[in-house]
């Protein structure tokens, strides 16, 4: 009977320390205020180009806005993925409903850390995986280019998941795997400068792989499989392989790839669809130099063959 | 009498090859459509020079195409097998995707009417022709691999 005592006793304690590391190793981390405080109090004008680059709007902006009213961020767009549905939050300059309190720090932990102003997680369907990547002082500039942006009322729904995703301290655990700074592709010294622009561009603000690289079982981006396309997040269809790799666009040309960019054709003149329309609308809104420099990472990357399964043969 | 047989009997050809398969009949005409703007493209991106004539010709071209779109027979209920990339919302919403497709058409007869004279005038036709393209994908069509 002690040894039984003894045992379920250990087991306990072993429980209890699980509990605790568990509890420490999901806990929140945040900027260090020296980072922030050296990236400065940014600049709106070249604010507007991260805002671009990054699609802030293609999820943000009220659903099925245009022109103007894309700089109407309240939110509203339901994401349906297979883990519940995430509904994208109010961030114009709303004090209640909208981001407008925050200070220059809140912001960058939200987009560099995924944390909110109190301390919470934030679920990755706001792309911080991707945004950790950023400069501070591009994450400053952003900040200071939203601030000239209108504060617009009305909350957005919350998000509706299941357990366990509706735990948000269960992220802290996920972003131990999930969430760095470093860049997905090494590029080795006298790497030509577009290539590291471009990298920078694709694998930070542009997000790319959050859509384009497929993911693993717990929803972190498999990196070996880096914009081999995917499985759409969302309902059926895929995102396509924007590699170099088999069923990719090895075909296509760097002008070609900045031109679709621009434009919306492919080189055989179908033309840009599904979530990609309001990317692409952002693109255009880049410098040719931008577009370039993405153009000519997407050729500079290692190739791979379609991270999404053979499409299933006629049924008739 | 000959000529009146030969004509029903290439009436009937012409229709039944138009219904044999809505899904390769739609394909075919959205290929068409691709060719057309890609000779325009050609100009705006300076691969080939300017030539109000060869516009002249692609747009109206292009205005035959649009004009031959008819939604109930390229998208019958029903046509969803095959090698096909259209979203079931084309059937949730027929009233909006043939709006859609109503537009295009408006835009494309609009272009054809102006017949643009220098290469700015047709770059600007194009993003407007462009638009519609991306707008109807972005709901009815669905990326496959």
């Amino acid at each position: 009977m002690p040894r039984l005592k003894k045992l379920a006793g250990a087991i306990l304690t072993l429980a209890g320390v699980g509990v605790v590391a568990g509890w420490m190793l999901s806990a929140p981390t945040k900027v260090d205020p020296q980072v922030i405080a050296a990236a400065g109090p940014g600049d709106a004008a070249r604010g507007e180009r991260i805002f671009n680059a990054g699609g802030c709007a293609s999820c943000h902006a009220k659903p099925g806005s245009k022109d103007a009213g894309q700089l109407e961020l309240t939110g509203g767009l339901a994401l349906k993925t297979p883990f519940g549905t995430f509904v994208a939050p109010n961030i114009s300059q709303h004090g209640k409903d909208g981001i407008g309190l925050w200070s220059r720090e809140d912001f960058a932990n939200a987009m560099l850390k995924g944390v909110s102003p109190s301390g919470e997680h934030l679920y990755p369907a706001f792309p911080y995986t991707s945004y950790a990547r950023m400069k501070p002082a591009d994450v400053a500039d952003l900040y200071a280019f939203m601030q000239t942006l209108p504060a617009v009322s009305g909350k957005a729904d919350g998000h509706s998941l299941a357990f366990p995703f509706n735990v948000r301290r269960g992220i802290g655990l996920w972003k131990r795997l999930y969430l760095g700074s470093d860049p997905v592709v090494a590029l080795p010294d006298g790497t030509p400068e577009p290539v590291v622009a471009g990298r920078y561009l694709v694998e930070g603000p542009g997000h790319c792989g959050e859509c384009h690289t497929p993911r693993n079982f717990a929803g972190g981006s498999d990196k070996v499989r880096w914009l081999a396309g995917a499985p759409a997040a969302e309902g059926e269809g895929i995102v396509p392989n924007i590699t170099s790799g088999e069923g990719g666009i090895g075909e296509w040309s760097e002008g070609d790839i900045a031109n679709y960019l621009e434009t919306g054709f492919t080189p055989d003149f179908d033309s840009v669809g599904g979530a990609m329309v309001e990317v692409q609308k952002n693109m255009a809104k880049l410098t040719p130099e931008d577009r370039a420099a993405i153009a000519a990472y997407l050729k500079a990357i290692p190739p791979h063959p379609n991270g999404y399964p053979p499409r299933k043969p006629a049924t008739n | 009498m000959r000529k009146l047989i030969f004509a029903i009997s290439m009436l009937t050809l012409a229709v039944s090859a138009a219904s044999a398969d809505p899904v390769l009949d739609r394909l075919q005409m959205m290929k068409e459509r691709g060719k057309i703007v890609g000779e325009l493209a050609k100009m705006v991106k300076g691969e080939q020079a300017f030539d109000a004539a060869t516009v002249d010709t692609a747009l109206k071209a292009l205005q035959v195409n649009a004009e031959k779109f008819d939604a109930d027979a390229l998208f019958p209920a029903g046509s969803t097998d095959g090698d096909t990339t259209a979203s079931p919302k084309i059937w949730e919403d027929m009233a909006g995707f043939k709006a859609t497709e109503d537009k295009y058409l408006a835009d494309v007869k609009a272009a054809a009417a102006a017949a643009p004279a220098d290469v700015d005038a047709l770059k600007a036709q194009i993003g407007v022709l462009g638009s519609n393209c991306s707008t109807c994908h972005q709901t009815y069509r669905i990326k496959k691999g």
